[in-house]
């Protein structure tokens, strides 16, 4: 068996991460491959069973990518986002599991570089933490 | 859906941008595996007339009920496959694309196992998707053909007489007493050497005299209710305590006032006006207004109302001043006017509401407005105006001398992160060349230094402007910033230096012109907020997308023009408001408006009417049935962000098109081993 891959779903904003992601392509910059992303209106959009969803059924991280605060396409849905993802981290630590699983990142449609990056940091961060079993350990 | 699922899907081989990477032979046969797929195929270039003309065909050939087409961006050709559906009769919104170009084969592109692996898996989320897609129809909307404007300076003057023009009705807002905005302040414009009052006074006339214009000056915005097409604004007329339909413009009663000393606007401080006052010589409406904190009548009368005073008298008997009313011949003024609000309905809206400088006392270095002979760039217009207070020879501030040396400083706050502007203001290059040329003009033997960091140029005609004006005698151009200005005697003195020769530069100069950062005008983050429509991080409005949507604000029906999106000069100014007209007047020319119907939808037997949705709503586009207590989507208002469907503890808010079912069921499938 060879290195641990994790599997990584993303909900990724539409107007923003979605086309930053885009434009990582089009610029041909190389990220993992694990992150499987979902197009979503807006990060405000993501309702916080669709994390712990991810987790339940074996992903071992889960990306948010929303607009910078400010430059929300629908005001303020990145904003009720991150309060959202804060009340996720808790209850993933009140479960005994690490916060880190889940990440929200702020990427614009202008930062293909940004997006690259950080996918990879957050690949190479879940490899190092190895497999998050939820779908095992939450049967 | 709730006939059985026959799906198609269509794999794109983007000649090699995707084949090359990707096994696309093997995507389509793993997709023909799942259930509900009834077809699936690739081909080479499937945008292209013959592959657009494959999916139609198949549409029809295999009954096909959902498509899933596995290509580039959806942002490129989402709408070229839901237009090829709908013309082979199958409801548009049945179609999704899987992204495999971007997200797969050009980030992979060296992995080429992994990314075929991937593209199955997204291909297979986006089936699952589709399965549950259902048919819709756009929704109609009715327009009022009737536009506001806001802001009345010459972004606003040219939409306002654009829109008018093509048949339809402007409401032009105007907060100060006339139009004109920056523009009838300035001495003459470049490259062209124009006088403003000449050429801007005539469009300035045509808005008063168009019939189809209703020219609000001396208004603000108060509110903004409704959405496109259908838009409720209420502006607040403020009490100008003169009579706008009958004043004859005369100026007899600011003759009379005896209130001499407040620092006028319109001259920055550089002349004093009266408590009645008309703004310049030009203005639109030619009628006064009163200062209502300056009037020594109504401060009395506010006094007296607010119980800090008595009156001495029974009222009516002895005059408060009341100068300016004995002066006028119509009988025009009423000191018992008061705010009024209006109500109108519109059915779109152009936010013009320009610039301001950023604040001397924001530039501490250069004297932070306590040197009186450091003044800001729109003061000097004031100076070399003809119209201004020093008739076109400019005089200084403190003693009145005509300056003999003056030093124009570049970039006074722009492109300076440390005072919170990291962009350039664009037209301060071409304005400081102009204004050294016009101070040429009116001061033959002076000398003036133009201290720069780079000359931007950029526009017909100017790079030879800028080139002429510095072949000019005694006018000498010296790169580099300018670090502090202080006061020495009756001196005011610049260090700087020249970067070019490497040398230190201390000047004695009479007079000081700065090109102070341009900023969003105030109240536009207040105004922002009644709109709402996004600002970027210095204020400016957004527009929808700043490559291809630059009128276009995220908001339906609301447009910007001009220098509230950013700085920019006259010309792109001019241009940019005919083109947010065109758009106003392209949205009228449509007996009915469409809107995307994949919004938020109520399942009204599940929902408790908790009113949690409504809370999220950032356009107030949800309300609860009183009597059904159950919450309502307004169709017209829903942008569909699905922020109400988030947060619903019941799942009876859904987002249409992406319901919690469908994401889950795309999450299932993504999370299924490559």
């Amino acid at each position: 068996m060879g290195e641990f891959e994790p599997k990584i779903v993303g909900f990724f904003c539409n107007w923003c991460t979605s086309s930053a992601a885009d434009l990582a392509g089009t610029s041909r910059l190389e990220y993992p491959a694990n992150i499987r992303p979902i197009r979503v209106p807006c990060s405000g959009t993501v309702d916080p069973v669709y994390l712990l969803r991810a987790l339940r059924e074996g992903a071992d991280g889960v990306m948010i990518g929303g607009c910078h605060p400010g430059d929300c396409h629908y005001i303020t849905g990145n904003l009720k986002a991150r309060r959202r993802v804060k009340i996720v981290k808790t209850i993933l630590e009140s479960l005994g599991l690490p916060h880190e699983r889940v990440l929200l990142a702020w990427i614009s449609g202008a930062e293909g570089a940004k997006f690259q990056r950080v996918v990879t940091e957050f690949t190479n961060k879940l490899k190092e933490m190895g497999p998050a079993d939820l779908s095992k350990k939450w049967q | 859906m709730a006939e059985k699922p026959r799906i198609g899907v269509f794999v794109c081989h983007c000649g090699l941008n995707i084949a090359g990477v990707i096994d696309v032979k093997k995507v389509a046969e793993e997709a023909k595996k799942i259930p509900g797929v009834v077809f699936s195929t690739t081909y080479v270039y499937m945008c292209s007339e013959p592959g657009q003309q494959l999916v139609i065909d198949s549409i029809k050939k295999y009954k096909l009920n959902g498509v899933v087409v596995a290509n580039c961006s959806p942002t490129l050709h989402e709408r070229t496959f839901r237009n090829a559906a709908a013309r082979a009769g199958l409801n548009p919104y049945r179609v999704e694309i899987a992204n495999i170009r971007e997200q797969v084969a050009w980030p992979h592109e060296h992995e080429p196992e992994i990314a075929t692996k991937k593209a199955i898996r997204i291909v297979k989320a986006t089936v699952e998707r589709v399965k549950n897609n259902m048919a819709y129809v756009p929704y109609e909307i009715s327009v009022n053909k009737k536009a506001l404007v806001i802001g009345g300076g010459i972004a606003g003057i040219q939409a306002s007489l654009d829109i008018a023009e093509a048949g339809y009705e402007v409401y032009l807002v105007e907060k100060s007493p006339s139009i004109g905005g920056k523009m009838i302040l300035l001495s003459e414009t470049f490259p062209t050497l124009d006088c403003p009052q000449c050429i801007e006074t005539p469009k300035m006339t045509d808005v008063s005299q168009n019939p189809r214009i209703h020219l609000m000056t001396y208004s603000e915005v108060e509110s903004v209710s409704g959405y496109m097409g259908n838009f409720k604004v209420k502006v607040r007329r403020k009490a100008r305590y003169v009579d706008v339909d009958n004043c004859l413009g005369c100026g007899a009663c600011v003759e009379a006032c005896p209130v001499k000393n407040i620092p006028s606007e319109v001259d920055r401080g550089l002349t004093n006006r009266r408590a009645i006052y008309i703004s310049f010589d030009q203005a639109v409406p030619l009628v006064p207004v009163i200062d209502a904190d300056h009037c020594i009548k109504l401060t009395y009368e506010k006094k007296v109302a607010e119980g800090k005073i008595k009156r001495r008298s029974k009222p009516g008997t002895v005059k408060i001043c009341e100068k300016c009313q004995d002066a006028c011949e119509p009988k025009v003024i009423n000191f018992k006017d008061t705010d009024k609000i209006e109500e109108i309905e519109v059915g779109a809206i152009i936010v013009a509401t320009g610039f301001d400088l950023m604040p001397m006392e924001k530039l501490p270095e250069y004297g932070g407005g306590k040197i009186p002979d450091v003044i800001d760039a729109l003061a000097f217009e004031r100076l070399l105006a003809p119209s201004g207070p020093t008739h076109g020879v400019p005089k200084r501030p403190s003693d009145g001398k005509i300056p003999k040396t003056v030093v124009f400083v570049s970039c006074a706050g722009s492109r300076d992160p440390a005072h919170g502007v990291a962009y350039c203001s664009r037209i301060c290059c071409m304005y400081l060349a102009k204004q050294a040329m016009l101070y040429k003009h009116a001061v033959p033997d002076g000398m003036a230094y133009n201290f720069y960091i780079d000359i931007r140029s950029n526009g017909k005609g100017y790079e030879e402007f800028v080139q002429r004006v510095r072949e000019q005698r005694d006018l000498i151009y010296l790169r580099g910033k300018v670090s502090k200005i202080f006061q020495r005697g009756d001196k005011v003195v610049v260090w700087g230096a020249d970067t070019l020769t490497g040398q230190k530069i201390e000047i004695e100069a009479d007079l000081v012109v700065l090109s102070n950062a341009m900023v969003p005008s105030e109240g536009a983050k207040e105004l922002a907020q009644k709109l709402r429509i996004p600002q970027d991080e210095y204020g400016w409005f957004n527009g929808a997308h700043l490559k291809l949507r630059p009128l276009e604000t995220v908001t339906a029906g609301i447009f910007i023009a001009g220098a509230a999106q950013f700085p920019k000069d006259i010309t792109d100014t001019v241009s940019q408001a005919s083109g947010a007209a065109a758009k106003v007047i392209s949205m009228f020319a449509k007996p009915k408006l469409t809107k995307e119907p994949l919004i938020a939808n109520v399942d009204t037997e599940i929902c408790a009417g908790c009113g949690i949705c409504k809370e999220q709503c950032a356009y107030g586009a949800i309300t609860i049935d009183p009597k059904k207590k159950v919450s309502v989507v307004n169709e017209a208002l829903c942008e569909g962000c699905g922020a109400c469907a988030a947060v619903c503890p019941s799942g009876a808010m859904q987002l249409r098109n992406l319901n919690s079912k469908q994401v889950i069921r795309m999450v299932e499938v993504l999370t299924e081993d490559y």
